[in-house]
Order: C-alpha cells, then structure tokens, then sequence
C-alpha cells in the first residue's frame, strides 16, 4: 500500500530563471486514482519526473508514505510514457523480461493474455499497430506488480474506440490490483471516467486552482448521461477552468 | 553458426551471379587492354593467373596471407575495443570528452607512416611493435564513429531502464548498445579496410613476412605479375569476409528495425 504527498514550491528548469512550477500541494491515499488536468506546457510531465525520480526532488517535495522517494527503496514504480517507449530491437515478451527478473518470466504469458496479445510475444513492436504497442506498454507497467502507477497522456493519438477499449483494460488491472495511479491529461471527459479525484493545474508557473472528487458510480459510461451532467455543472460552475483559470467569484 | 546459416538462403546466390557477372566484365576488359598495350609492365590476365598458381603452389603465398590476416585481425579487435570504449565515454560524459578531444583531432591527423616509423623505432623491430602501430592508426576513428553514436542515443529508452531499475549490465547490452550497432557496423566496415591496408604497410617497412613483405620482394624483381596475383588473391579473401561475416551481422543488426515497408 502506497500514499504520496506532493509539496513543490517553486521549481526550476537547470537552464532557465523562471519557475514550471510555483506551488503544488496534494497528496494521493492508498489505491487512489488522481488526475491532473492542466493546459499544456504547465509542468504536468515535470511533475510526474519529479515524482518518478526522473527530475530531481527533495525529500521536502516528494515523499512516499511519509519517507524519501527513493525509488529504488523497494516500492515499485510503472510509469506509462506518452510514447510506448519500446525497444524497437526486442521481442514483444523480450521487452517485458527487460523489466523483470528471471525467476518471473512465467508471468508473461498470462499478462499477454490479459492484454489481449497472447500470440503476439514474438512480434516485434514495429510490426504491431499503434494500440498494441500502447498495450505492452500497459503489460510491462503492470508486469512488476506497481504500487504506484503514473501515465501521461497515455491514450493521445489513439483512435476512440481504441482508446476506449485501453481505459477499461487500465481500470481492471488498476482495480485487480489496488494500485495507486497519478494521472496526466488534458481530456476532463477522459478524466471524469477513470478518476476518483481530478487536480486542476493553472498555467504555468503552474499551481492547483481547483480540486473535486468525482462522486459518480462506476462502472462510469463515456458520454454517459450523468457523467455528462457532472461535467456541464463543473463547467457551469467555473467556464476557464481547462484554459487554467478559476473564477474570482467563487474564490 | 545457425546465425550464418540463416543469413544464407535467398540472397547468397542471386549475390554470387551477380559479382560474378561483374568480375567476368573485368577481366575481359583487362584482357582486351593487355592485348592492345601489349607491354611487360601490363601482364595479361593470363599471365596473372599463372602467377597465381605458382605462388600458391610452390611460393609462400598462403602462409603469407594467413600471417597478415591474423595481424589485421588482432589489430582490429584491440582497435574496436579499444577505440569503442573511449568513444561511448566521450560520447556519454561531457569532461571525458573536453579532456581528450584534442587528443583525438591529433591523432586523427598524424600520418600513419609517421606513427608507424615510431613505434618501430620505440619499441624495435617486432611483432608486438607492428601491431601497435596498426591500432595507433585505427583507433581514432573507431572512437569517432562511437562517441556519435553514444551522442545519438535515445534518452526516452534509458529513462525507462532508470524507472523500471533495470540493471546496469542489462541496460547497457539490451537498450544502449543495440543502439550503437549501426555505428558499430559502419566502424567496423571501414576499419577492416583501413586496416588491412596499414598491416601491408608495416610488413613492408620491418616484418619478415606477411602479404606487405611478399609485395616489396615482387617489387625488387620487378615481378607486375605476382603483384597482381597478391592482390586478387587478398581481394577474394576480403569478399569472402564480406559475406560471410558482415552479411549475417547486417541482418542482426536489421532485426525489429524495417518492418515499417512491408
């Protein structure tokens, strides 16, 4: 079981004086699915980097259940890239093994099955399309057993009924499993059928303008009639919400 | 050896019609010329082929070329490792390659004859000698072709080695250096004939033997001939190498990367 708080007070780039992030404070309970919405080029994937170890963080800013992120500290950590990010010169099920240690090669096949790729291991991922690629980036990601889970954009450029068919599979495995996920999107209606919280980030240098926890039932529908609802009074209330402005009026 | 096996089939003999076509076209239009000219200095095919036959059978010419083979072929493993190791380092590591660029554009530039005519002088007339000078001579731009190709390397891919805590050794066989094969390729191509041009050349100032030995005493006697004949025989030599060794790793190297045409 995993929690993460995020406190991130200004953030630089090495190589430039103004800050991607100013402040960002949240934390993420045990088996939680969060999703960050923000325009874009507000720091999301910077944050997700700081979260995975890819960027640097201090203790301060990132901890897991209270302690340093150290992401080598036994807890395990899939992060699903806007890119599948395979290596174009491994087997499907050699991608996957890359990722694992030997005495766990028997997994594969049943992962492969979950994914719907069960005869696809010996292909190499140039031969596959798109989706498929996207999907044995799911499999490698849930291959070690994450606590934590963090995907950015991860079903851009997909076709929607491809992109349909991956949020349920996500949603399983996530649900099977309790993982605890981080989210990155920019699609709120995408947003409102997998979260249980959505964070809405400012422009950068970004800050979280808005929080809302998505009190709908699942399993939720895509253009369901009261997902639709839930998302016209959310844009009622605040109209440049996604342009990452909040009303003062509420303030 | 499935590797080479598998590499065969189809093209190896669609390939071999080919060259050939191309090498009977040679030599005929070698043939007309010796007629025409009809001087000493260009011996006829014929004439070559004679040579040919008698240094295999009764000259050394076999032992020579096996002994020149071997020193290009030590030379050119200490050469890629060697080479390949400094270039990945100046590739992946800023200071490395500040400290030891200059270095390099020196090397790069020093005439092979001067570095060879050194290491004879420094470390005498022997073996070990030649083959230093080989590598001296190969090295840099083996290192040239490797720091490239540690610069072009895809930081996405090892960012998800980082994530997923793949191991050191793992990372580096499975997604760094399949990344450097196409320069590895290249490197290696153009270092086996930069090489064994050199090893003629150092066998010809201070070896006893070897093809570049064989090839100054032909000289001495004015033996076009058997200069010809030296030089087709090494040249099927290299042919052969081609396609026994480059072809197959070609196809490696090919694997998950050109599946995009079909």
């Amino acid at each position: 079981m995993i929690e993460l708080n995020v406190t991130i007070k200004n953030k630089f780039y090495a190589d430039s004086s103004s800050a991607v992030l100013a402040e960002i404070d949240f934390s993420v309970e045990s088996g939680e699915f969060v999703t960050l919405i923000g325009p874009s080029g507000c720091g999301k994937t910077t944050l997700l980097n700081m979260i995975s170890g890819l960027e640097k963080s201090t203790a301060q800013e990132i901890s897991c259940n209270k302690s340093r992120n150290k992401s080598s500290q036994g807890h395990y950590l899939g992060y699903i890239f806007q890119q599948p990010r395979l290596m174009p010169w491994l087997t499907v099920r050699k991608n996957i093994e890359l990722v694992l240690q030997p005495e766990q090669y028997h997994q594969i096949s049943s992962l492969l099955l979950q994914v719907g790729l069960a005869d696809k291991g010996e292909y190499f991922p140039r031969q596959l399309s798109g989706g498929m690629q996207r999907r044995v980036s799911i499999a490698r990601a849930f291959a070690i057993n994450p606590k934590l889970l963090l995907l950015d954009e991860p079903f851009n450029s997909l076709d929607a009924p491809t992109a349909q068919r991956l949020r349920e599979l996500l949603m399983d495995l996530c649900r099977q499993k309790g993982t605890t996920v981080v989210f990155v999107t920019h699609d709120l209606p995408e947003a409102i059928l997998l979260s249980d919280r959505i964070i809405f980030m400012s422009n950068s240098p970004s800050s979280i303008i808005h929080q809302t926890i998505v009190d709908l039932p699942r399993p939720r529908k895509e253009s369901g009639i009261a997902e639709l609802a839930w998302q016209a009074k959310l844009m009622a209330q605040f109209p440049d919400l996604l342009a990452g402005r909040i009303n003062s009026i509420l303030e | 050896m499935s590797l080479l096996i598998k590499g065969f089939p189809k093209d190896f003999f669609s390939l071999l019609l080919f060259r050939f076509t191309i090498f009977t076209a040679i030599a005929l239009t070698w043939q007309s010329i010796a007629w025409l000219i009809a001087s000493p200095d260009f011996p006829s095919l014929f004439a070559v082929i004679k040579s040919l036959h008698f240094h295999l059978s009764e000259g050394e010419m076999l032992t020579n070329i096996l002994i020149t083979l071997k020193r290009a072929l030590v030379s050119f493993i200490l050469a890629m490792l060697l080479g390949g190791l400094l270039g990945i380092l100046m590739g992946i590591n800023a200071w490395v390659n500040k400290l030891t660029d200059a270095l390099l554009i020196i090397m790069l530039n020093i005439p092979a004859l001067v570095t060879i005519l050194l290491c004879y002088i420094w470390f005498g007339l022997v073996e070990a000698a030649a083959i230093t000078a080989v590598v001296l001579n190969k090295i840099p731009t083996v290192v040239v072709m490797f720091r490239e190709g540690a610069r072009a390397v895809d930081t996405d891919l090892i960012a998800v080695a980082k994530i997923y805590q793949v191991s050191p050794r793992k990372t580096f066989f499975n997604v760094f250096l399949p990344q450097l094969y196409p320069f590895i390729i290249a490197s290696a191509r153009s270092g086996l004939s930069l090489i064994w041009k050199i090893v003629l050349v150092v066998e010809l100032l201070g070896r006893s033997d070897g093809v570049g030995f064989a090839l100054n005493t032909l000289f001495q006697f004015f033996d076009i001939a058997g200069i010809l004949a030296y030089t087709i025989a090494f040249v099927m030599v290299i042919l052969l190498i081609e396609l026994l060794f480059f072809k197959p790793f070609d196809k490696l190297v090919a694997r998950g990367r050109h599946f995009d045409r079909t």
